[in-house]
């Protein structure tokens, strides 16, 4: 229901800044992305924004957060900070191919795509659009296309860069590929980027994605991901979200999965005021398996959604969601995980769980599973736990001598590390370890060197 | 070590512990015995510090200090120790971690150094070696998945790695075979000094086959209604506890 108001609505601010805008957005992306912008900004005039309360928006208020007065720029902009000096990512041994988004946009001096041994392709995605329009098209808006989230609409719209990774056939990258997210402004700022990776035929590799606010403005992301798994490729994606708790994000991710190919991402949430994390990923050759996994720690206000969506549209194919959450505080969050079989895809195993740890009687999460099975042969199981610490285990501790806050940690640790466990590089499960340490002992859990604080 | 004066306790309004009496001294070893919900556990439970039940009256000095008033983890610091009947298990957090925190933590509170890696993973070769626990279970979750023999051997374990003052050992025999019972008492016995104390709850005389105690107390409805030498053991073990029951004077309860 909308009321009629001398006030301008939501939906039409950002209709109007398209058509105001529309020439600078065009002039700093490239023709493939401007291409499919008049079609999205016509579907977010059908849908607008989310409203809380509606199927898939119970408890995100996202209208509240887009609704805030935030500067929006679409041309170039020189970043009066050096970022190379100011951000060292400070996990030992992790030695990566680094490449910097700074507000949404891909931040390299001269070199907008690396060309790498084997075909490989990193860097901006405007770019690559104009240096590969027959590769990016086979891809871009593919999977996110058909959203009817008036949020991917308004990505679509606006989105001028983001990060590109192409991965040929049979192509394994040894190194991690880490994709920096920063936000630095000197006002608060909303930014919409465009992420599209693609693995190849039994291509593999693993890509780390760290989000951070170098600012202490607000900010505002709307980000949009379409991952492309061929038959038989691996790709491995581990996100931590870090940024202070003034900020605001929405991430959509969309995955399509062929045939025995292999795609895991695990989300580790730590700092953020408002976050909410859209997956859908669609299953759509035989024998494929995804994994789809999030850690959050949350306190104070901040808010946390994950809503997962595993399409299961081919037979034998495996899903398996876990995620776990710890809210202190009057922190607040939910969990949508739903499961798709359809008719076809027979000896589906699907499996789900949701479990929480609430510190506090404030702390507020909303769980709640979603099967929907068509066909008759499958094996599928949800669970979901809201909970406090074992006090039986708590008292086994502290009868060894162990403080009451060391062995509560210890067991928050616990229950965290059934997640961290699955992170497949080395070195950043160390040091996810030991963020997720600071984080539920409250310290402070910057990972990097940066001159800001994130959290 | 340890008096207990008159002390009373209940759970969600039912009294459990009617006037406890007991005193232990350094180097002596007690064995505590007595029927099915007498009140063996609870005593153990509250000594320990677990908040579960309401301390009605009564004082429990320990070196000379009241103990009812400590947290378990400093009662455990003071060097008190309780083998668990039921040990928990808690995924997650490695044998290792658990004991070198724990051990940690205690020599901190002494004012010592943390042990270095290799003093701590000697430390507990050493230790697994005497109460011939598998390796590989110290690489595991506590007690996760170990079969109820483990569970109490690595009680003692623990016990063995910590070198308490005062152990009280609330069952560790129970549902033993006769070869884990053996590791039990050689666990104990080594702990076994002039400076340290031992009390041992049991149901069977068995254990005391390998752990001879100095005193032998017949826990009864709450009450410690008989006080002897390990001979006390013997003859419960041959008239059963019918025989306290029918000791007990009527209008008891």
């Amino acid at each position: 229901m909308s009321t009629v108001t001398s006030k301008i609505s939501l939906k039409d601010r950002f209709i109007n800044l398209y058509s105001e805008k529309s020439g600078e957005i065009n002039k700093n992306s490239s023709a493939l992305m401007n291409s499919f912008r008049e079609e999205a900004v016509e579907r977010f005039a059908k849908t607008g924004l989310p409203r809380k309360g509606t199927e898939n928006y119970l408890y995100a208020d996202v209208e509240s957060i887009f609704g805030a007065d935030m500067e929006k720029y679409f041309g170039e902009r020189k970043i009066s900070l050096n970022i190379r000096e100011i951000f060292h990512c400070d996990v030992p041994d992790l030695e990566t191919n680094l490449l910097l988004l700074v507000n949404g946009r891909f931040f390299n001096n001269g070199q907008m795509l690396k060309k790498m041994p084997g075909g490989i392709i990193a860097g901006s995605l405007a770019q690559a659009s104009k240096e590969y329009p027959d590769l990016v098209r086979k891809h871009y808006g593919k999977y996110a296309g058909n959203s009817e989230d008036g949020l991917v609409s308004l990505n679509t719209a606006f989105a001028q860069d983001g990060i590109f990774i192409y991965v040929p056939k049979g192509v394994k990258v040894e190194k991690p590929v880490q994709i920096v997210n920063i936000m630095i402004a000197e006002n608060d700022l909303m930014a919409q980027h465009r992420n599209l990776f693609i693995a190849e035929e039994d291509a593999e590799a693993r890509i780390v994605v760290c989000d951070h606010t170098l600012s202490a403005h607000r900010f505002l992301t709307n980000s949009v991901n379409e991952i492309h798994t061929a038959g038989g490729a691996k790709l491995n994606i581990t996100r931590v979200q870090n940024e202070h708790n003034g900020s605001s994000q929405v991430s959509h991710t969309f995955s399509r999965q062929e045939g025995g190919s292999e795609l895991s991402s695990i989300t580790i949430s730590l700092h953020g005021g408002f976050i909410r994390n859209n997956v859908y990923v669609r299953l759509d050759g035989e024998r494929a398996e995804n994994n789809t996994m999030g850690l959050y720690l949350t306190d104070k206000g901040q808010f946390i959604d994950n809503f997962v969506h595993i399409d299961h549209a081919a037979p034998n194919c495996c899903s398996n969601q876990l995620y776990k959450g710890v809210l202190d505080d009057y922190a607040s969050g939910s969990f949508n995980g739903r499961i798709l079989v359809r008719r076809d895809a027979q000896k589906t195993n699907a499996y789900q769980a949701n479990n929480n740890i609430l510190l506090t009687d404030d702390a507020k999460m909303y769980s709640r599973p979603q099967l929907e099975i068509y066909a008759d042969d499958v094996k599928c199981s949800h669970g979901s736990t809201m909970g406090q610490l074992d006090e039986n285990a708590l008292f086994y501790l502290r009868s060894r001598g162990i403080d009451r806050r060391e062995a509560r940690l210890l067991l928050m640790f616990a229950f965290a590390h059934e997640v961290i466990q699955n992170i497949k590089v080395d070195a950043l499960r160390d040091r996810i370890d030991d963020l997720v340490d600071k984080r539920l002992r409250g310290e402070l859990s910057r990972c990097n060197n940066c001159a800001m604080q994130c959290g | 070590m340890l008096i207990i004066k008159d002390l009373k306790a209940s759970i969600e309004g039912e009294e459990i512990l009617k006037g406890i009496n007991l005193e232990v001294k350094a180097g002596e070893v007690h064995a505590i015995m007595g029927p099915n919900g007498s009140g063996k556990s609870t005593l153990a439970s509250v000594l320990a510090g677990r908040d579960l039940y309401r301390i009605d009256s009564g004082e429990v000095k320990y070196n000379g200090e009241d103990l009812l008033e400590k947290s378990p983890e400093e009662r455990a610091k003071d060097g008190l120790f309780l083998g668990f009947q039921y040990p928990i298990e808690i995924p997650g957090v490695s044998m290792v971690n658990f004991m070198k925190t724990a051990i940690n933590e205690m020599r901190r509170h002494r004012g010592e150094e943390p042990l270095s890696a290799s003093e701590f993973l000697k430390k507990m070769r050493e230790k697994k070696e005497l109460v011939e626990i598998d390796s590989s279970l110290t690489n595991r979750s506590v007690n996760e998945g170990f079969s109820g023999g483990e569970k109490k051997k690595n009680e003692i374990f623990q016990m063995a790695m910590l070198e308490p003052k005062l152990a009280i050992l609330d069952e560790t025999d129970s549902g033993l075979d006769i070869d884990a019972l053996k590791v039990v008492a050689k666990g104990v016995n080594n702990l076994k000094s002039s400076e340290n104390a031992i009390i041992v709850i049991t149901h069977y005389q068995r254990l005391l086959d390998y752990i001879v105690p100095d005193f032998v107390h017949i826990l009864y409805r709450g009450r410690i209604v008989r006080t002897g030498g390990k001979e006390l053991a013997l003859l419960l073990e041959e008239k059963g506890y019918e025989w306290v029951r029918k000791e007990e004077p009527a209008g008891n309860e």
